[in-house]
This record gives structure tokens, sequence and C-alpha cells, in this order.
């Protein structure tokens, strides 16, 4: 066993005493405790230039405790009936000493989570994280998004105020669209014809034992995979490249603990501040964490004059409507979520890191994300024929960013991207086309000028000046503060 | 740094935009603190007898309300608690609601969470804007809630007005009307400006049942992040000390 061989340094658990060391052993011998300790976090070595954005993982899992803790007490005064549920919430939130508060640290912690996630996401995009060897790392990333879209839709249906009621109306009915079994496969997820008690019964049943399981279980794949490859960082170089001959350790790795483990204390306690700001001051957020009208219990004969899901779904919700047609509008809402299982594969790009790639890509993502925000602004809004428009547009911009990560995976000819361009601007002068209304005839005319604008700039521009599109060297190593200036090691791409 | 800059600016844009539009009549600021104790015990007060004769507020129990209010068990029997029943009863009101349905047409609606469903705006600007409307079966109309089906139970109060229209011509010839400002008819037993003192003691009062821990959710709040201040500048000279080592 390790008594055999010498010991080089002092264990911190030698320091409380004897006994702990000898129990560590006992279980040592009969469990890879230890050993798991060591892989994971002790001499799990990531590199030592992570900044700001690589807070969102270990955040991420600390709102989901979260969540799973304030649940397990929240269910246990919670009625999941038609009849008792929405006075039960009530009851939490007034005769149940402290339940304001698990109330709010659940339904803050529900908003957050998607913040949180979305800047993770946003991160492993703009650095790279999603590219070889780390694409089943962004797969189970997408999964977990998935399968927390669902827990966070389940979970709305619980309080069973209207918006709870209706908004779950819409996004069921959205199963109805599937060609020819639509209509049974709504009735047996609802196992009714319409949102019911029973809806509420097994919502409630998978939002505490089958969705929080599959996210568990999902998350530590991600882990697992992740520890195996090893961390991205924001130069997008591999630190495992450069390693210590003597050792094996990279060079530009230091051990996830006790570097990264008090790192992320002090993001986390920032993070929990402004956690408890809005449990505190502002739990409902000016009616965007928690909607006005989810404080009247449902009604199935009030329909309300709008109805629209939580911000977090925002973006999606926009694309839905931006069609008139339901089944391809449904259509367009699952390809806008499957596509992002499909990024690395897209984006070709062996250059990782934003930091080293061309001009043009930067803007693009840049343009990227404000798209999602605005789109998620339009979600919320009243779907008049200004915002139906605009969502229209805005949508195609989505899908288009996925065209220009795959249009920049390399350097292209004029002509591949000049009949890009003009492969692009038909299908959606096509589109135009195909839903054309004389009455809107001039707004759709003036918004065709934002694909065509994105298009000129990020296509068409290249073909005239191909250095947009060229990425600049990468380094060989990772950039530190005191490495920044000296540009050690770079090597031309 | 400056892309960290950038986007906290964009998603600080999220809420801004994302503020509920509101169509209709301009609502007036009800600037409720519901950390004024007066305030609120004077709107429980204008509550149980102006409102509860329809309205019940049925997850608020009146003893919970004498301890967000300063007052004792007796002192709830005899201010607040006019049909007897137990201190830890729930705000019921003493009207049935298929009788209600029978004489309004609709059952009044529970109160305990209408300031987080319309807004304290809202429900100042409401009880404000009731005014004479032969048309109506009450007698009275609402420019905030046109065509509402409860009578304007504050008119001894505030006495009665009469709502001033200004008729806009669109360019095809039709016409519609914009309500412009209100003319008091008869006066009340309030001036305007005690009346309008009333009507912000109610809006507290229904402020305050609407979350009701926002008395102390603030003063715990700040608590909470000032220990985190100190937890954080404790946990990064530590970090900081630990991180000298990498270069």
């Amino acid at each position: 066993m390790s008594n055999e061989e010498p010991k080089l340094k002092r264990d911190y658990l030698d320091v409380t005493g004897g006994w702990l060391h000898g129990l560590r052993e006992w279980i040592d011998a009969r469990f890879p405790m230890s050993s798991t300790w060591k892989k994971h976090v002790a001499e799990y070595y990531a590199p030592k230039n992570f900044n700001f954005w690589y807070f969102f993982g270990s955040i991420a899992l600390l709102i989901l405790v979260n969540q799973i803790l304030t649940g397990i007490f929240l269910a246990m005064n919670y009625q999941p009936s038609a009849a008792g549920a929405f006075a039960s919430v009530e009851y939490i939130m007034r005769d149940v000493n402290w339940g304001w508060l698990l109330r709010y640290m659940h339904s803050v912690g529900a908003s957050l989570f998607f913040v949180v996630v979305y800047l993770h996401m946003f991160r492993g995009v703009m650095y790279g994280s999603f590219k070889k060897p780390r694409e089943l790392i962004w797969i189970l990333g997408v999964l977990i998004y998935v399968a927390l879209m669902a827990e966070a839709f389940m979970g709305y249906l619980l309080p069973w105020g209207q918006m709870s009621y209706w908004g779950a109306n819409v996004i069921l009915s959205l199963f109805g669209a599937i060609p020819g079994i639509g209509n049974t496969i709504e009735t047996w997820i609802k196992g009714d014809f319409g949102v019911s008690g029973i809806t509420l019964n097994r919502f409630f049943a998978l939002h505490v034992v089958a969705v929080p399981l599959v996210i568990l279980g999902l998350v530590l794949f991600h882990l697992i995979a992740l520890h195996e490859v090893g961390s991205n960082n924001p130069d997008g170089v591999e630190i495992k490249k450069h390693k210590d001959p003597a050792t094996g350790i990279p060079l530009d790795g230091i051990p996830f603990h006790p570097y990264y483990t008090m790192k992320d204390i002090c993001g986390v306690i920032v993070f929990i501040a402004i956690f408890s700001a809005i449990i505190f001051f502002a739990p409902g957020m000016h009616g965007l964490f928690l909607e006005p009208s989810n404080f009247e219990p449902a009604n199935p004969l009030k329909t309300p004059p709008d109805i629209h899901p939580l911000w977090y779904f925002g973006p999606y919700y926009a694309i839905l409507r931006s069609i008139p047609n339901k089944d391809l509008g449904a259509l367009a809402l699952l390809v806008a979520i499957v596509i992002l299982f499909f990024l690395p594969w897209l984006d070709r790009n062996p250059v990782k890191s934003i930091r080293y790639r061309g001009p043009l890509y930067r803007w693009v993502l840049v343009l990227f994300a404000v798209t999602f925000l605005v789109l998620g602004y339009i979600g919320m809004q009243l779907a008049t024929l200004f915002w139906a428009e605009i969502g229209q547009r805005l949508s195609e911009l989505y899908f288009l960013f996925f065209v220009a990560a795959w249009v920049y995976s390399r350097s292209r000819s004029r002509v591949f991207l000049v009949s890009t361009f003009v492969v692009v601007m038909l299908i959606i002068s096509l589109l135009d086309w195909m839903s054309w209304v004389p009455s809107i005839a001039h707004l759709k005319m003036w918004s065709w000028l934002i694909p065509f604008g994105y298009c000129v700039i990020f296509l068409l521009w290249p073909a005239a000046m191909p250095r947009l599109m060229q990425p600049k060297p990468v380094p060989e190593r990772v950039r530190t503060k005191a490495r920044h200036g000296t540009q050690a090691g770079v090597t031309a791409e | 740094m400056k892309n960290i800059i950038v986007f906290a600016l964009l998603l600080a844009l999220v809420p801004l935009a994302a503020r509920a539009q509101d169509e209709g009549v301009k609502l007036q600021a009800a600037n409720v603190d519901v950390s004024n104790t007066a305030s609120l015990q004077r709107g429980a007060k204008f509550f149980v007898n102006y409102c509860m004769g329809c309205h019940s507020a049925q997850y608020v129990r009146y003893n919970r309300v004498g301890q967000d209010l300063g007052l004792s068990d007796p002192q709830l029997e005899s201010y607040l608690m006019f049909g007897g029943g137990k201190v830890t009863d729930t705000m019921m009101s003493a009207m049935p609601q298929a009788d209600a349905v029978k004489w309004f047409g609709v059952a009044p609606p529970d109160l305990s969470l209408e300031s987080r469903i319309r807004g304290d705006d809202w429900i100042y600007t409401y009880l404000k804007s009731f005014y004479l409307d032969p048309k109506s079966a009450t007698g009275v109309n609402n420019t905030v809630f046109p065509r509402v089906a409860m009578p304007d139970v504050l008119w001894e109060l505030q006495g009665t007005q009469r709502a001033v229209f200004t008729t806009v011509r669109n360019p095809d010839g039709s016409s519609y009307q914009v309500f412009d400002h209100f003319e008091q008819v008869t006066p009340g037993k309030m001036t305007p400006a005690e009346f309008d003192k009333a009507a912000r003691d109610i809006t507290s009062f229904l402020a305050y049942m609407g979350d009701p821990v926002k008395l102390t959710s603030l003063t715990l709040g700040l608590r909470v992040i000032g220990f985190l201040v100190v937890f954080f500048i404790i946990a990064y000279l530590l970090k900081r000390e630990i991180w000298k080592k990498v270069h």
C-alpha cells in the first residue's frame, strides 16, 4: 500500500491528527476517495489564465444545488393538485417559517440558472471550447440545457397561476404540430384533452424526480468528459502540449485546488450577493422573474390578453411567432435549438479563441449575442405587426450566425463567398415572396435590408478584403499578465 | 475587461426593455411606503370598513397583520374584526359568493394578491377614478377599469365627480373619446388631499398584503449583503496570497 513509497509532502489531513489519517486509509482501501479527490480537484491541472468568464461553470453547479435543496423543502409544503396548488404556494409564502425565502430562492434561482448557463455557453462559443477534442463536452452541455428547459417549463406550471396554465397550454400545443400523430402525442403528454390537474400532477412528478435525475447524470458526464480532456482557456491553446518532462504536469497548468477553488469562492460570493439583492429587494424582478398575471389562480375560462413564457424562453418564442404558420414556426423553434448540437461541425476553424479569430468573426459573434437578447425582448412583447416583422428578420440573423460560422471555418475563395451570398439572399427573398402580404409590403421591403446588410458585411465584404477573415497568429503557450507584453513563443498560423 | 463591460451593459438593457407597456389611462404614482406602520394601520382600517364587505383576503391572517402592524390581539378584535371569529382566521368577507354573482354579475376578486397582479399605481389610480355615469347599473364608471361592476364604495369620502372627455378626430372622419380630467360634482367628507392620502393608505395595505415579507426583507437583505462584503474581502485577500506563486 501507500506506506511503501516515501511521503514527500505533509498532507493537510495529517495536521488534524492521527485518527483522521487512519480513517482515510481505511476508506481508501475500500473506496477511491483520495484518488478521486486528487484526479478531479487537487491534481486536476487547469490553465492558469482563466478569466471572468470561467466563473459560470462552478456557479451553475452551485445553483443546481440551491434548486435541489430549496426544492426539497418546497415539496414538503406544496400540494400538486388543481384545487390546492395555488393556495399551497401562498401557504408557503405566508404561513411556513422562512417559506418565502425558500420560494424566492427557488424562483429567482431558476431565472439566474438561465442567466449563468447562457453566459457559460457564450464563453464556450467565444473561446472555442466546443471544438476538438471537446465536442462531447459541448453536446452534453447542450443536453443539460435542453433538460433544464424542460425542468423550468414543468416547474413553471406548478404555482398554477394564469400564466402557468396558459403558457403550458401554448407550449404543449406545439406538440400538436407533429404531422400525423401530433394530437395524440399532445393528449398523451397532457394526460387530458386540455391542461388540467392531471397534467399538473405528472409535471410535479417529472419536475421533482425524473428531470433532476437526468440533469444530475448529465452534469456528472459533462464533468467527467471535461476532466478527461482538460479545460480550454481564453487563449484557446492546449496546455497539455507543453509538460514538465520530470513531472508530466502541464507547464501552464495549476492545480484546481487550492487555486481555482479559492478563486471560485470569490466569484461565488459576488454571485450570492447579486442573488441576495434580487431575492430581498426585487424578487419578482419587475415582472420578469415572477409575472404579475401568475398571482391570479389558473382559470380555464379566462384567457389572459397576452400569453408569453418567462424571459429565458423569449428568444425561442420570438422565433416561433416569427413564422405565421404554426407548424413551420414549431419546426423553426426546434431547429434553433437542435442546431446548437452541430456547432462543433459547423465552425471547423482550427483557431479556437475569439482573441485570434479574424475581425469579422468577432463581430458576427457579438451580433449573435445582441440578436439573441433582442429576440428575447420581442418574445415578451405583444405580437404586433412591427415586432412580428423584426422578429422574423432577427430569427433569420440567428440562423445566419451558423452559416457565417461555417463559412469562416477556413479561408474561402471569392467565388465561394459571392455564391454563398447569392444563395442566402435568394432563400430569404423566396421566404418573403411566399409570405407576401400586400398590406405590410412597405415594412417587409424596409426590413429586408436587415439580412441584406448582414450578408453584405459578413459574406461580400471579405470577398473584397480577405484579411477580414484572416486569423491572427496564435501563441504557443497561454498568455498571462507577466508574459503579456513579450509575446513569447508566438508561431505563425 | 472591455468585453465584460459591453456585455454587462447589454444585459442591463434586458430588464429595462422588458418592462410592461400599459395602454390606456396614465396611472398616477402611488408612492407607497410599506415601512410606514401608521399608514398601514389606517389602510387596514379602511380595508375592513370599505372593502371587506365584498372582498376577501383569503391568504391573510388577522394575527399576522397584527404582528406586522404592531396591533395586539384585543386591538385586532375591536378595530379590525367585526364578525367575531378567531385572530388566527384569514380575512374572509361575510358576503356569500353566490349572492355576489347574483348582485354584481361577477364574484368580487380576492384581494390578497391584487397589488402583485395590478401593481400599486393601478390600485391607487383606480380608487380615485370613479365618475358618475348614468348609463351604468351602479351609477358610476371608472376610467382605469371601464364598465367595472364594482360600485363606488368610497363616494362618501371622496364625494362624486364627473369625467370630462375630449374628442379626437381620425383622418378618415371618425372620432373617439379620450379621458381628459375629472370635475368635482358634490364634495365628500374629505378634502381631495385627504382623500389622496386615504387612497394611498389603502394601496399601502394592499401592497403589504401582496408581499408581507417586504417589511423585513429589506433590512435582512442589507445584513446578508453586508456579511457577504466582509466575507469577500477576507476571501479575496486569501486568494491573492495563494495566487502569489502563480506567474
